[in-house]
């Protein structure tokens, strides 16, 4: 049966007439485009940011020069008459919490999670589950009251010659900080791991640490690596832990027991007191920032390029 | 040959032991990792419920910041935060919901879309104080909102905006394709479909995902400090245009101070967050309990 245009069933009708009316078929074209603008949002999101940086460092490096920001040893930016501005001390104070973090929350972070994958009961997970989750929830503000308040005095007391303001509090700190972040992430990548490659590896004799540590952590290898970058990433962006606990002494030494200041924590420094709008030390925040952002951004892009170049297909 | 086998497997049950041995220790140094790890938490509120709980009374809920910690309450704060979220709430939401509408239903699968998925994922990781200056300079220079609740609202709003996407985005995912065949056999158009097929559906775990996102902007700091948030204020605000205070940055306010009872104050208001949080994570984990036997 052949229909021509003038003969539409009376459904074909009724559906032709429901799309032309006006408001529903408006509606449907304009939807999209609304929907479109506010996915546009998130991308005008980034581009926000990195122009803003971009041009607030450029006005910042009308003042000082570019030379003397990545070569100068020393950030001495509220001295009224020879402020010296070099990132170093800042980078270095960074890298110093970052540190620490990671050789208290990898070994920790692995541990828990081959715990968790390899070994635990259902029941153990599902207590553990919940902890991990609410120690990812406890806002950094909380973490930096602990650092101060709690492990600082008790690391004072064995290690007397400790300061008040140091790298090891807070550095352990933003390290309890990025465990969660470890432990899930690396223990997803462990339980993808097929559970027939395990009971292979159980059934040739292997013992369960020979199955984990021969077997599925080299599997689950890209996984667990990018969790490690993903959790020192947190560890370089954490604000709050080093401006309570750290410190806001900028320091080229590489002592570990004595205040130091991070990028983040100069940033919030500055923003507390009251730098007014357009002097040098304004934008010498944003040239910081960029800094904090460029690291990160490098950081993120390495955890996604380990996870996509080096994931096990099963 | 036949004595070398022998040999070699007499050496192999010999070994096994050893062998045994260390993954029983391996096995226990992994369950002190995770005991430790719960012992943190432990500790953690065990040490500011022990010295917050005794500060918690009426008076701290109804009294203003104050130089005198006996007199400091946390009214402002308390109610400041509830105002930053009626901002923050709305604006993620609808820009969250509707920005995984359009990338699950209709994005085409093309570089643009590849883009702007990576363009989230990517601004999931830049640290919270590098929104601060985006808010810094958007909001309050270049809109002129000053150091007010809009201004603070949007910058966190767009701080959790990509957890809330992503959140959405899998809760839309886990529609099941059936649903939406028969909305559109019946003749449902495709906006039709989302709304009232789609949606519904999907709305839990829309809720789940961000709520958490929520918890998160409540308890975040950095980007308030940044934003030029006062941490002293002993007024209410009565506009959006207002300036005001925030629970993080009050607490952050009296942990700075060098006196015990301030950071005693600093503790009990960090029981006051947490509880907030708890009873956040506690409705979130309840609609997932509730609405997953579908």
């Amino acid at each position: 049966m052949k229909t021509t245009k003038n003969e539409l069933s009376p459904v074909q009708q009724l559906l032709e007439k429901k799309y032309n009316s006006g408001f529903l078929n408006r509606s449907e074209k304009i939807i999209p485009a609304i929907l479109f603008f506010m996915a546009a949002i998130s991308v005008l999101t980034t581009l926000g940011i990195v122009l803003t940086l971009i041009f607030e460092t450029i006005t910042f490096f009308g003042d000082v020069s570019i030379v003397e920001f990545f070569t100068a040893k020393e950030w001495y930016p509220f001295s009224g008459t020879d402020p010296v501005y070099g990132i170093w001390p800042l980078v270095l104070g960074t890298l110093k919490i970052t540190l620490i973090a990671s050789l208290f929350s990898i070994p920790i972070g692995l541990a828990v999670a081959l715990y968790l994958s390899e070994y635990a009961s259902t029941r153990t997970r599902k207590i553990m589950k919940p902890i991990l989750e609410v120690l990812a929830g406890v806002p950094t503000i909380v973490y930096g009251f602990f650092a101060l308040t709690f492990i600082t005095p008790v690391l004072r007391d064995i290690f007397p010659s400790l300061e008040m303001f140091n790298a090891i509090s807070p550095g352990i700190v933003v390290g309890i900080m990025i465990i969660p972040t470890i432990v899930s992430l690396s223990e997803d990548a462990l339980s993808s791991v097929p559970e027939p490659v395990r009971h292979g590896s159980l059934a040739m004799g292997a013992t369960k640490w020979e199955t984990a540590s021969k077997v599925i952590f080299p599997a689950a290898l890209s996984g667990i690596l990018a969790s490690i970058v993903l959790g020192v990433s947190r560890a370089i962006g954490e604000t709050m832990i080093v401006s309570i606990a750290a410190g806001s002494t900028p320091s080229a030494a590489l002592d570990l027991t004595s205040s130091l200041q991070t990028m983040t924590s100069y940033i919030v420094q500055v923003t507390t007191g009251d730098a007014g709008f357009g002097t040098t030390i304004y934008y010498s925040i944003y040239s910081v920032g960029f800094t904090l952002f460029v690291f990160t951004l490098l950081m993120n892009v390495l955890a996604q390029f380990i996870s996509k170049r080096f994931r096990e297909e099963y | 040959m036949e004595n070398t086998a022998r040999v070699k497997s007499e050496e192999m049950v010999g070994r096994i032991d050893g062998r045994l041995m260390k993954n029983k220790v391996i096995k226990g140094i992994f369950l002190a990792a995770t005991v430790f790890t719960s012992i943190i938490l432990i500790v953690l509120l065990y040490r500011i419920i022990s010295q917050g709980a005794p500060y918690l009374s009426w008076d701290f809920f109804q009294n203003f910041a104050s130089r005198r910690p006996e007199q400091a309450g946390i009214k402002a704060a308390v109610i400041g935060t509830l105002w930053m979220m009626s901002v923050v709430i709305p604006t993620a939401a609808i820009l969250g919901v509707g920005t995984a509408i359009y990338l699950e239903e209709y994005a085409k699968k093309n570089a643009l879309t590849r883009w702007i998925q990576m363009n989230i994922s990517n601004l999931a990781g830049v640290p919270s104080v590098v929104f601060g200056l985006l808010g810094l300079t958007i909001f309050v220079r270049v809109f002129g909102f000053g150091n007010s609740i809009l201004a603070a609202g949007f910058t966190m709003a767009l701080l959790v905006l990509p957890v809330v996407i992503v959140a959405a985005q899998e809760a839309i995912r886990a529609v099941p394709k059936e649903l939406k065949e028969a909305s559109f056999g019946l003749g449902a158009t495709k906006w039709q479909t989302i709304y009232r097929v789609v949606l519904p559906y999907a709305i839990p775990g829309i809720a789940t995902g961000s709520i958490l996102a929520f918890s998160r902007a409540i308890g975040e700091t950095a980007p308030l400090i940044v934003v030029g948030i006062p941490t002293f204020v002993a007024f209410l605000p009565s506009g959006y245009l207002d300036s005001f205070t925030a629970l993080p940055m009050q607490i952050y306010n009296w942990t700075s101070r060098p006196q015990i009872e301030f950071h005693n104050l600093a503790a009990a208001g960090i029981i006051i967050l947490l509880g907030v949080l708890i009873l956040m994570n506690s409705i979130a984990v309840w609609i997932r309990n509730r609405y997953q036997a579908r």
